[in-house]
């Protein structure tokens, strides 16, 4: 075993993991809620209006950091889901299942907020272009998962399963990345991740980052929260299972 | 080589193949997953009049007239060749000249498009209009309106 493996094996030790996430989760509560104070603030009180679209650009602090994690989400879940195809290790299979409802929330989230954007300033809450149609793809492929997971009792099994359609499902995520370039949309190309620099002027990037920060910070909140949660339900699971053995034996 | 050598490199590999499929059947099908065509396809891909696509480009500077009620008359260029519009009904806040639009609807015997529905697309450049305004003075604007 070489040294990294064996490091990555210490940090990946379940018992280890529920104290480490105990520790970390105050202070980044802590945070996430000074981030999002400062983002709102930022957001209502110091964003100027863009100058096409008015006050409706307030919507893009939401809706930009929403679609970011909906990506950074199912990413997050593919890496889990390699770490649990090829170590098998349960914790990795933790990470991928806790990871999808949070990661479905926040495309949910993304296509709501741009569809309630889409309206005032396109002229229509739907259209089928090429970057609308692949992240309601991702928010189905979410919703698949976390089905999978449901339909199956035995959890390595689940694992499995939902591993193969997560790292299957991850082709997705560079089509939605560069649908607005490879193919003419309604949408509009990227204004921030680009080659020549961001397209904001910096008094709409900064908030905009700003909230891009706290959101992040919000979804490992969650889903730290939400794996300490699903380590301790196998673990009640597992002694129910031993208690039933035990009582069957006398 | 271990078995987890071996199972990484079966999932590299799957992945390697599913890639390229998916990057195949989305080269092919590049035509239905275009949104609109500019001016210059609707030319180049000849199409008859009463076939419903979408067209999209910017609304030509100086081609907007106003008719009866909400009737609107303009032209979509994609700065090669331009196409006139016709259009009843409600236009998009954004809707200007020099702004980019997709219009739904079909082409006339006469050449012109009849479009039952417009919308706006706007660019990916955010600023305050003050910026917009100085940007416009010392001439280095760069966006799509030009006033």
């Amino acid at each position: 075993m070489t040294q990294t493996e064996g490091l990555f094996n210490r940090l990946a030790n379940p018992t280890r993991f529920m104290s480490i996430a105990a520790a970390i989760l105050p202070w980044l509560t802590g945070v996430t809620v000074i981030l999002f104070a400062v983002g709102l603030y930022l957001t209502f009180f110091v964003a100027p209006p863009d100058y096409q679209q008015g006050e409706t650009v307030k919507i893009m602090f939401i809706h930009v950091p929403a679609a970011w994690l909906a990506m950074m989400g199912y990413s997050l879940i593919a890496v889990s889901s390699i770490g649990s195809l090829i170590w098998r290790h349960p914790l990795a299979d933790v990470s991928a299942k806790t990871a999808a409802p949070i990661g479905a929330v926040f495309t949910f989230l993304a296509l709501v907020t741009g569809s309630l954007w889409g309206k005032p300033m396109w002229g229509t809450y739907w259209v089928w272009d090429a970057r609308l149609t692949s992240v309601l793809v991702l928010l189905f492929l979410y919703l698949g998962l976390i089905a999978l997971w449901q339909s199956i009792e035995e959890p390595s099994r689940a694992g499995r399963a939902a591993a193969i359609l997560a790292l299957v499902g991850f082709v997705n995520v560079p089509i939605i990345k560069f649908s607005v370039d490879w193919w003419n949309t309604l949408h509009q190309p990227a204004s921030v991740a680009r080659l020549d620099g961001p397209a904001i002027h910096s008094s709409i990037l900064t908030p905009l980052l700003v909230m891009a920060a706290a959101f992040t910070c919000l979804f490992f909140v969650l889903h730290l929260k939400a794996m300490t949660t699903e380590i301790l339900r196998r673990r009640v699971e597992a002694l129910r299972m031993t208690q039933v053995a035990r009582a069957a034996a006398e | 080589m271990t078995r987890k050598q071996r199972r990484g490199v079966l999932i590299g590999v799957c992945l390697a193949v599913l890639g390229v499929a998916v990057g195949l059947v989305l080269l092919a099908l590049d035509d239905s997953i275009v949104f609109f065509y500019s001016p210059s396809d609707v030319a180049e891909k000849q199409i008859g009049p009463g076939q419903r696509f979408r067209l999209g480009g910017l609304v030509e500077e100086g081609t907007v007239k106003r008719g009866q009620g909400t009737f609107v008359e303009f032209a979509i260029t994609d700065t090669a060749k331009s196409i006139s519009v016709t259009y009843t009904g409600l236009l998009p806040d954004l809707f200007r000249e020099g702004q980019g639009v997709i219009t739904e609807g079909k082409l006339g015997s006469n050449g012109v498009f009849v479009a039952d529905n417009v919308l706006a697309k706007h660019d990916e450049n955010y600023m305050p209009p003050e910026v917009a305004e100085s940007l416009k003075k010392q001439g280095v604007w760069r966006g799509n309106d030009k006033k």
